[in-house]
């Protein structure tokens, strides 16, 4: 089953759509051929039997905490921003979309 | 004192408590050391040279404090994790001149404990990669021999440890990042259990794998460090409410024997090469000497494991690094005319190759038509894989296993190809799908190598305690490998 999986360009600009990505034209060769190689590794999965299994998405052994519902300080705006490539007027800056 | 930097982590906390030396000494003598060797190994991104010294001297005015058990104390931070106002990138382009405007919980209490923090350590880049060599600022050298590659993704921490530039550096461990660099540099790493240490702070990769954890030059230097992280975070909504603590008295109580080591046999086969299986074998009948039990044990889903850890960790990483945006921190592109545009190149210019495959890989496990044969059947898998580490934990007190398939290798080995690399972490990467914590240590040098060969001792969840006291009474049993001559 490893490495009968066919990977081609258009899957790869498909990923990347996915993923807001835009690849240059050798990275999306690249990545055809290697996903190829580690889609085809991770199909041998399928040969494991998992027949009424439960799926374990998480290794936490508390329940989870929710904490109280008060108000507490969070960052300040000034904080907020200050890593902000752009900002202006206390906000940040996208282009415009409508 | 001749040569503070050699000392060990309990050693110098002790001689600062008692005002034998000073924390401006031992910060400026950890600063020397960093001068000295940076050039050979590159292991730091960022020195902080000045704020430490003046920290150690507003430590050295305040006067030493039996409250501050790190009092003193230097150490670097791997760059995944913030510190306050002190740059912090995950060794990426995209987070070029990031400055936190708050620390990670573990950075909060390190410095609570009285630690002088010296610098940032080099990584691959957002922790994606076995050997440092995916950072995208600069390639760290194994201080053994600066051909080889000191591991990763925190081989800047390990290199920094094992070359004395500190005393402990913090590391993060998603499939083996704390464990894997401490085997291949020949120090000492703990990947806690998962929920012990507070993850609020650090750059998330994949967040139902990721720990923070301490690397140090010994295991009691290890517990010292671990027990100022360890313990319950409101901010961190899977940190475990559980008390902490009692690990460095547990060192005390340490021993081997009538202690049962569980050997999985499917880490002693073929895959690991001779020279590490033999140093692990020396150190299991060093085990034995001391009176210590050998228990076969299976676990035979370990084949499965890196299948399933990659597509957990990719699908994980795709969710996780939506966050750049290029518009609340990080890289933006220029003179994008929509938001989608602004999104696909400032990534684009941002991540580099790794990270790139990553993302994408993560996006199309979880797409619509994938999700049930990649994502879902992994989790499942995931379940088989914790299952079993828990019955095999049944038969014995701790599992023993290599940490890496083979010492360090040569600098651009597996570069070119990703899946090779994948299979390298085949030893470590399982522990982070059960959630269980993991110790490594040095055990020996490789016959061929001359190389470090660490083994990992698994245990329960919340075990530390019995984990570092039997990785305490192992090493020493053991001759030990001493320094690197850098």
């Amino acid at each position: 089953m490893s490495g009968q999986k066919t990977v081609s360009r258009d899957d790869v600009l498909k990923m990347a759509g996915l993923s807001r990505l835009q690849p240059a034209e050798d990275e999306q060769a690249l990545f055809a051929r290697q996903f190829q190689d580690i889609l085809g590794y991770m199909d041998t999965l399928a040969s494991v039997d998992t027949e009424g299994v439960e799926p374990l998405y998480s290794v936490a052994l508390h329940g989870g905490i929710l904490r109280d519902d008060a108000a507490a300080a969070g960052l300040g705006r000034e904080d907020a921003l200050s890593n902000a490539p752009l900002q202006s007027g206390g906000c940040f800056v996208v282009p415009r979309i409508v | 004192m001749t040569d503070i930097c050699s000392l060990s982590l309990a050693a110098v906390a002790d001689a600062l408590q008692k005002k034998e030396i000073s924390a401006a000494e031992a910060a400026r003598a950890c600063l020397d050391r960093i001068a000295g060797t940076e050039p050979k190994i590159s292991a730091l991104l960022r020195v902080d040279g000045e704020n430490a010294l003046a920290r150690a001297r507003a430590l050295d005015k305040s006067g030493p404090d039996a409250s501050m058990p790190l009092f003193g104390v230097p150490v670097t931070v791997k760059d995944a994790i913030c510190t306050r106002g002190l740059a912090t990138t995950a060794a990426s382009r995209m987070l070029e001149g990031f400055r936190p405007v708050f620390d990670a919980f573990a950075v909060e209490k390190l410095r609570a404990a009285g630690a002088v923090i010296l610098g940032k350590n080099n990584m691959d880049e957002f922790a994606m990669g076995s050997t440092t060599e995916n950072s995208a600022f600069q390639t760290t050298r194994n201080p053994w021999n600066t051909g080889k590659v000191p591991g990763g993704s925190s081989g800047g921490s390990a290199a920094s440890v094992t070359a004395g530039q500190c005393f402990a550096s913090l590391g993060s461990d998603t499939g083996g990042s704390i464990r894997q660099p401490a085997s291949l540099c020949g120090c000492v790493g703990l990947k806690p259990t998962y929920g012990r240490v507070s993850r609020y702070g650090l750059i998330a990769y994949g967040s139902s794998l990721d720990q923070i954890g301490p690397l140090a030059r010994s295991v009691a230097d290890c517990a010292r460090v671990f027990e100022v992280i360890a313990g319950h975070d409101r901010r961190d909504a899977t940190s475990d409410p559980r008390p902490a603590g009692g690990y460095v008295a547990a060192l005390g109580g340490g021993t081997l024997k009538g202690a049962r080591l569980g050997l999985p046999r499917e880490f002693f086969g073929e895959g690991a090469s001779a020279e590490v299986r033999d140093a692990c074998a020396a150190a299991l009948r060093a085990a034995e000497g001391l009176g210590a039990e050998l228990v076969e044990v299976g676990l035979p889903h370990t084949r499965a494991a890196v299948a399933t850890y990659y597509i957990i960790a990719m699908a994980e990483a795709s969710s996780n690094l939506a966050r750049f945006d290029g518009v609340r921190y990080g890289r933006r592109a220029e003179g994008a005319r929509d938001l989608e545009e602004l999104y696909a190149r400032s990534r684009s210019e941002g991540f580099g190759t790794e990270v790139k495959r990553r993302i994408m890989l993560g996006a199309y496990v979880l797409s619509a038509g994938y999700y049930d044969a990649y994502y879902r059947k992994a989790a499942q898998a995931r379940r088989l894989i914790r299952d079993e580490y828990l019955a095999a934990l049944d038969r014995c007190d701790v599992i023993c296993a290599p940490v890496s398939p083979e010492t360090a290798w040569d600098m651009g080995t597996h570069n070119a190809d990703p899946l090779r690399m994948y299979l390298m972490d085949a030893y470590t990467l399982s522990l982070n799908l059960a959630g269980l914590p993991g110790l490594a240590l040095p055990v020996g040098k490789g016959a061929e190598s001359g190389m470090p060969v660490g083994m990992q001792l698994i245990g329960r969840a919340f075990g530390e305690a019995d984990l570092l006291a039997y990785g305490h009474a192992l090493e020493r049993a053991l001759p030990g490998i001493g320094l690197p001559a850098l």
